[in-house]
């Protein structure tokens, strides 16, 4: 096929368009489309004003959302303070054991969440182990519980999404040039400089892409609430599928949702805020 | 700008004066498990000195080099800067800094805080930074690129970038680990002047790892020749292109011919060898002792060969066979084969075209018995 100069132009400049095609389609179908349905039905109040669902989302719910938030944001740095060595121990320690740590890591995820969180359950009951070795240790009163309390939620939602913070800070630090870690020596850096310096400001997209994996997830969870935590410890996630599969007060739970997902927003837009756009390129 | 430094005489900035020694290796070896890296460096290197480690791949130069940084530590023996023994010192504490071989440019930091990084690692005071840095920049001619970042900037450019960094500590030593490698054959040579230049200016002892020979021969003020973790010679270019004691340095740096010969007598001044069967050939005798009867090579530039139909007398000659003749702009090299096998190559000059320089011809090669060198087989 001889084709012009132009011709050869017109179907590379094609070639991208049909490459992402299919990913758009996907993404409108189960993206674009749901989230517009969504947002018809929380205003489509039978009986009542077209902010009725969000009216009665805001006014009733104020303490589930930020209660979500608290729980969401407290694992998320949990999972930072605990992820963040761990992948840096793989990344620049490891040597041979790498990928049997890099396993370990991922291993969790061959169970599912809810039979993870149900193991949780049994390993925080009364008279368990953890909670027979914080008594020991006079860290719990001889009648306390872990079951049913926030640090339980807490912890669960921390576990579950840990390798999602550890993999992306893996990634980043894997990539750093070891030689820059070497030059930042020469240049009279100790050790400890270096990390500071080079190795933590280049790792920080793969802490904001680890914090988003985790925390977005997180508030809106609802299996871990349920599973680990009281009445007391709700969160929204709970609320919302209760509304839609039980109560199905449609307008309600399509309003608890959007104010959710704008609440997670304005969080991640300060956050990224806070980092600096530029070196997250 | 001059790094002020303590040494009275120019001579000493300039020349090859090992006893004012900024570094001395003694007796140093470093081997990684079973695998001998450097065996036995023992040589000094004076202030103010251009010195190369040359020598092909794996022949332990990076490795030395990386010693002297700090990023290894010698098995057996001491390194010694400015007198003192850091072997055991790390990077950060010792008074020598490296240019990288790509750079390794810290990519989130401007080319300002690049160049700062070390003179901030080092407590210094802002004023005296940001004097240091400017006066770098001003020296490698980047000072309007001080706001960039590295990834906007290119090879020449993040390489002279590179260079500011290690010079704005003011080290005793700079190395350089094959610094222009990476760059293609114009901007090498444009850098290797720049080089050249900026040690000048600054007096700054450079320590340079190259596998390019050529390179070695333009920069250096003394080269170390390393083969598979020996420094088999140490002398000024011209001394090792013109007098090398081994085989491996003398085929390593420009072409050699090496033609196998029996010696016959030796004395102090000279020694005479056969060649070529049964020829007797007068040599200057090397720093090598032989003994009558001992194997060696005779070894002779391409370019101080001359061709003739007769065998000139006052030369050493050899009869030959022409196989070859190619012409190569400046020179015509010749392959000429001896009459027991050994292969000679010579450049000529157009002056030595004889007539009908066909393949079969047969030819007398001559030399003069200074440009010749004795070395072990």
């Amino acid at each position: 096929m001889a084709g012009t100069a132009a011709g050869g132009t017109r179907q590379s400049r094609a070639a991208p368009y049909l490459l992402i095609a299919p990913g758009v389609l996907w993404l409108t179908v189960f993206y674009v489309v749901p989230i517009v349905s969504l947002a018809q039905t929380s205003v489509e109040v039978a009986g009542g004003p077209w902010w009725d669902g969000y009216q009665r989302a805001l006014t009733g719910y104020g303490t589930h959302f930020f209660r979500s938030l608290r729980y969401a944001f407290a694992a998320t740095i949990l999972a930072l303070v605990l992820g963040y060595p761990l992948a840096y121990v793989i990344a620049f320690r490891a040597g041979r054991l790498k990928t049997l740590l890099l396993g370990l890591v991922i291993l969790p995820f061959f169970t599912t969440f809810l039979v993870r969180t149900f193991a949780w359950k049994t390993i925080l009951n009364d008279g368990g182990p953890a909670v027979r070795l914080l008594q020991q240790l006079h860290l719990l009163a001889p009648d306390g519980r872990l079951l049913d309390t926030t640090i339980a939620v807490i912890g669960g939602l921390t576990y579950n999404f840990l390798p999602f913070m550890v993999l992306p800070i893996y990634v980043s630090l894997e990539k750093i040039d070891r030689r820059l870690v070497e030059a930042a020596q020469d240049l009279y850096s100790t050790p400890r400089g270096a990390f500071q310096k080079i190795v933590l400001p280049l790792s920080l997209p793969g802490v904001f892409a680890g914090s988003l994996l985790t925390f977005i997830p997180a508030a809106g969870d609802f299996i871990n609430a349920e599973l680990l935590g009281s009445p007391n410890q709700q969160m929204i996630g709970t609320v919302i599928q209760n509304q839609f599969l039980e109560v199905r007060d449609y307008p309600l739970a399509a309003a608890l949702s959007f104010v959710m997902m704008f609440l997670i927003t304005l969080g991640v837009l300060a956050y990224a805020r806070l980092l600096g756009t530029e070196e997250l390129a | 700008m001059t790094i002020p430094d303590t040494t009275e005489s120019e001579s000493r900035r300039t020349g090859a004066d090992p006893a004012d020694g900024v570094i001395v290796l003694e007796r140093v070896v470093k081997r990684f498990g079973e695998y001998l890296a450097v065996a036995h460096a023992d040589f000094a290197i004076g202030r103010g000195e251009f010195f190369s480690l040359l020598g092909p791949s794996g022949c332990g130069k990076t490795t030395t080099l990386r010693m002297i940084a700090g990023f290894e530590q010698p098995t057996e023996g001491r390194i010694l800067l400015e007198g003192r023994d850091v072997s055991r010192v790390p990077p950060y504490r010792r008074n020598v800094n490296t240019v990288f071989q790509h750079y390794a440019l810290f990519p989130h930091m401007s080319v300002y805080d690049n160049v700062a990084f070390g003179p901030r690692s080092q407590k210094l005071d802002a004023t005296e930074t940001d004097r240091r840095v400017r006066e770098l920049l001003d020296v490698v001619r980047l000072a309007a690129f001080a706001r960039r970042k590295p990834s906007e900037l290119s090879g020449g450019q993040q390489q002279r970038v590179a260079l500011a960094r290690a010079l704005a500590n003011y080290p005793s030593a700079l190395l350089l680990d094959e610094p222009l490698g990476a760059l293609d054959l114009k901007l090498r040579q444009a850098m290797q002047g720049e080089l050249k230049r900026i040690q000048r200016e600054v007096g700054v002892t450079f320590i340079y790892v190259t596998h390019d020979q050529e390179e070695a021969l333009t920069m250096s003020g003394r080269i170390a020749v390393m083969n598979e973790g020996r420094v088999e010679q140490i002398g000024t270019p011209e001394e090792v292109y013109h007098s090398p004691t081994s085989v491996f340095v003398a085929t390593f740096i420009g072409v050699a011919n090496l033609i196998p010969a029996v010696v016959e007598q030796a004395n102090g001044a000279g020694a005479s060898v056969r060649v070529a069967g049964s020829l007797p050939v007068a040599v200057p005798a090397g720093t090598w002792r032989l003994g009558a009867g001992a194997k060696a090579s005779v070894m002779v530039r391409p370019e101080r060969l001359r061709l003739s139909a007769a065998p000139p007398g006052d030369c050493v000659s050899i009869p030959v066979t022409l196989e070859q003749a190619v012409f190569q702009g400046p020179v015509v090299r010749c392959l000429l084969r001896a009459a027991e096998g050994s292969e000679i190559v010579a450049h000529v000059g157009p002056e030595q075209i004889l007539p009908g320089l066909s393949p079969g011809l047969a030819l007398w090669v001559s030399w003069e018995p200074e440009a010749a060198r004795l070395l072990p087989p």
